[in-house]
C-alpha cells in the first residue's frame, strides 16, 4: 500500500532538510564496535545526589503538573543562580520560565515573538536546530558565518553587514556547539549597541557557559540596555550532565516571558515535576560536581587538540564546550567523505561539519566527552588515516 | 635564589597534583599516555612517579577487584579492637604490630567506642577466626575484639558492583 501521508505534510515542514546528524547516526549505528567522538552530550552520568533527589520526589508522590512557569522553589533558585553567575537580575515570580530543555525554550521564544516573514540573524556553524526552529516559526533565517580565523567567535561587522530590513531577532550561542567558539566582551558590547540601534531582540543560548575554559563568560543580557531586549536561555543538560531530564529555562522581561508562557501552556503545559525537583538539587548542591567535570573536559580538550595538530589536522583550541572542530581542508576531502572514510578504514566516528551549516564544510566535530583512553586510541587511528590519504 | 626555589616548588606541586590526579582517576594509563595527556615529556612523569614512591605518597599499584567475582572463596572481616595505650608512643607500637600480620589488609586508629579498626582477610571463616583468637586477641595490650564478617560488597573503592551503568540507550551520534 502506498504511503499517501506526504500529501498532508505542511509545505514548510516538507521543505526542511533532514538532519545531517541523523543521517550519519544511521551509518554509525550499524557499527557498534566503532569509537564514537560523535556524542553531543556528557559522558558522565548525572551526579547521584541529583538523581537521588528525583527518586525521593517520586517516592513522595510528586507526580502532578506544576505551575506553567515551573515550581516557584526552582524559579527562586534559578533567579539566584543567574544573579550570582551572570550578574543579571530576574524576578522569580514573573521573569523566569522553566521549559523542557533549552530546545523547547528556544522554540517557544521564537514562536512567541516572530510574525510570518520576520527575519532572524544567527551565526553558523551552529546547533542543528537553529535554522529549522526559525523556519518552523514561519520566519526567515539569515546566517552569519563564523570562521576558524576568529576561533569561531562572532564578528560584529559581519552581523552588521548581514542585517537587512525585517530583521527582528539576533540569536547567539556562546560557547558554541559545534565549534567551542566564544565571543569576548568587547565584541558583545558592539553587538549590543547594534541590537539597540536596530531594535533587535537577542535570544542568547548559554547552555555551555559553565564549560568556559579560558576567560570569563559574559552574557550579552548583562550589558547596559540589554536585559530589556534579551531572552536568556540556559539549562541543566551540559554542566550537570542531565540531558535525559530535559530541563532548561528562559529568563527575560515579564512581557516576553508571559508571551512564551502562553505558547508553553498550550503545548507543553509544564516541565516534568521530577526533573524540576532534580534541577533544584543541582542548583543547590551541584557546584562541586560541575567543577570536577569541567576540569576533566579541560584536560581532555588539551589532549585532543594537541593530538589533532600532531596528526596533521589544523585544530584551534576551543575556549568552551566539549567539542573540538578541526579543519580537514589539508586532506582535500569534503567533510562527509572524510568522516565516511575514517569510519570505514579506522572505525572512528566524528560528525561532518556540514551538519552544522555551510560554514562547517571544511571541518568535522569531535566530542571530547569521552575517556582519555578512547581519545588516545581514536586520535592514533585518525593519525593513521591521515597518513593513508 | 629564594625566588627561583619558590617557583620550582610551585611547579613541582602543580605537577604532583596533576600526575596524582590522573592516577586517582583510575584509567589504566602508561607513562607515555600520561605524558601525552599532560603535555609533558615522559622523563618528567617518570621522575615524578619515582619521587612519589620515594616519599611514600604513592604506595602501590594494586588493581581494584570485584570481590563478588574475583575472590569468591575469600572471607573478609572488619574487627574492632580495643587496646591499651602505652606511656611512650600511645597506640603506635601495638597498632603497627597488629598491622604487620599478612591477614591484615588495612588498620586505622579510630575515635569512639574502640581504638583500632582492622580489615582482615582469610581463605575461609576458620582461618579468619583463628587469626582473631590466636594471633590478634593474644597480643599483649589487646583488651577486646569484636569481629564482623562481610557478607556482600556493594561498592569497592568507588566502583559500584551491583548496578553497573547501562549506557546502551545512549546514541553513538547526537547533536
Amino acid at each position: 500500500m502506498s504511503d499517501k501521508g506526504q500529501h498532508f505534510v505542511a509545505d514548510h515542514v516538507a521543505g526542511l532538510p533532514r538532519s545531517g546528524i541523523r543521517d550519519f547516526f544511521a551509518i554509525v549505528a550499524a557499527m557498534p564496535q566503532a569509537i564514537s567522538l560523535g556524542i553531543g552530550e556528557p559522558d558522565f552520568v548525572t551526579p547521584w545526589h541529583i538523581r537521588e533527589a528525583a527518586i525521593f520526589a517520586l517516592e513522595k508522590g510528586k507526580t502532578s503538573y506544576t505551575d506553567n512557569l515551573g515550581l516557584i522553589r526552582l524559579r527562586r533558585e534559578i533567579s539566584t543562580y543567574v544573579e550570582n553567575n551572570f550578574s543579571i537580575g530576574y524576578h522569580p515570580e514573573t521573569d523566569v520560565l522553566v521549559a523542557v530543555g533549552v530546545s523547547e525554550a528556544l522554540d517557544i521564544a521564537l514562536r512567541a515573538v516572530l510574525n510570518p516573514g520576520d527575519k532572524v540573524l544567527y551565526h553558523e556553524p551552529c546547533y542543528v536546530s537553529y535554522s529549522p526552529s526559525i523556519v518552523l516559526a514561519h520566519a526567515q533565517p539569515i546566517a552569519v558565518g563564523t570562521s576558524a580565523e576568529d576561533q569561531f567567535g562572532i564578528d560584529p561587522e559581519r552581523v552588521e553587514a548581514a542585517w537587512e530590513p525585517g530583521c527582528k531577532v539576533l540569536m547567539l550561542n556562546f560557547p558554541t556547539n559545534p565549534t567551542g567558539g566564544v565571543t569576548e566582551r568587547a565584541k558583545l558590547e558592539r553587538l549590543a549597541k547594534f541590537a539597540i540601534k536596530k531594535d533587535l531582540l537577542v535570544i542568547s543560548d548559554e547552555i555551555y557557559s559553565e564549560l568556559t575554559f579560558e576567560g570569563e563568560h559574559t552574557s550579552i543580557a548583562s550589558l547596559p540596555g540589554m536585559r530589556e531586549r534579551t531572552i536568556f536561555l540556559h539549562g541543566f543538560s551540559k554542566a550537570y550532565a542531565m540531558t535525559g531530564f530535559r530541563i532548561g529555562y528562559a529568563c527575560g522581561p515579564q512581557s516576553l516571558i508571559e508571551a512564551m508562557m502562553k505558547v508553553h501552556q498550550y503545548s507543553m503545559l509544564c516541565a516534568p515535576i521530577l526533573s524540576q525537583e532534580a534541577a533544584i538539587e543541582a542548583l543547590k548542591n551541584g557546584a562541586p560536581a560541575v567543577a570536577k567535570m569541567k576540569d576533566a573536559y579541560h584536560k581532555r580538550r588539551d589532549l585532543i587538540v594537541r593530538r589533532f595538530n600532531e596528526a596533521g589536522l589544523d585544530c584551534h583550541s576551543p575556549k568552551g564546550s566539549f567539542y573540538a572542530f578541526p579543519s580537514i581542508q589539508s586532506t582535500g576531502l569534503d567533510s562527509l567523505s572524510f568522516c565516511k572514510g575514517l569510519l570505514d578504514q579506522e572505525e572512528v566516528a566524528v560528525v561532518p561539519g556540514t551538519a552544522f551549516g555551510p560554514s562547517g564544510a571544511a571541518f568535522v566535530r569531535a566530542s571530547f566527552s569521552t575517556s582519555y583512553e578512547r581519545i588516545l586510541e581514536a586520535t592514533d587511528r585518525i593519525e593513521r588515516y591521515m597518513n593513508s590519504i | 635564589m629564594l625566588f627561583a626555589f619558590l617557583e620550582n616548588s610551585a611547579f613541582t606541586q602543580a605537577l604532583m597534583s596533576s600526575v596524582l590526579q590522573l592516577l586517582l582517576e583510575g584509567e589504566r594509563l602508561d607513562t607515555a599516555q600520561m605524558a601525552q595527556i599532560l603535555g609533558l615529556p615522559e622523563s618528567e612523569i617518570d621522575a615524578e612517579l619515582t619521587r612519589l614512591k620515594a616519599e611514600e605518597i604513592l604506595l602501590g599499584w594494586r588493581p581494584v577487584l570485584n570481590p563478588e567475582r574475583a575472590q569468591e572463596a575469600v572471607v573478609r572481616a572488619v574487627i574492632e579492637v580495643k587496646i591499651s595505650p602505652e606511656r611512650d608512643g600511645g597506640f603506635d607500637r601495638l597498632a603497627s604490630r597488629i598491622a604487620r600480620f599478612d591477614a591484615v589488609e588495612s588498620c586505622y586508629l579510630m575515635s569512639g567506642a574502640y581504638d583500632l579498626l582492622v580489615f582482615a582477610v582469610g581463605n575461609d571463616l576458620r582461618e579468619v577466626a583463628t587469626f582473631v583468637s590466636e594471633r590478634l586477641a593474644s597480643v599483649e595490650g589487646v583488651l577486646s575484639t569484636a569481629t564482623h564478617f562481610m557478607l556482600r560488597a556493594y561498592k569497592e573503592q568507588g566502583h559500584l558492583l551491583l548496578s553497573p551503568l547501562d549506557g546502551e540507550d545512549k546514541p553513538a551520534v547526537s547533536p
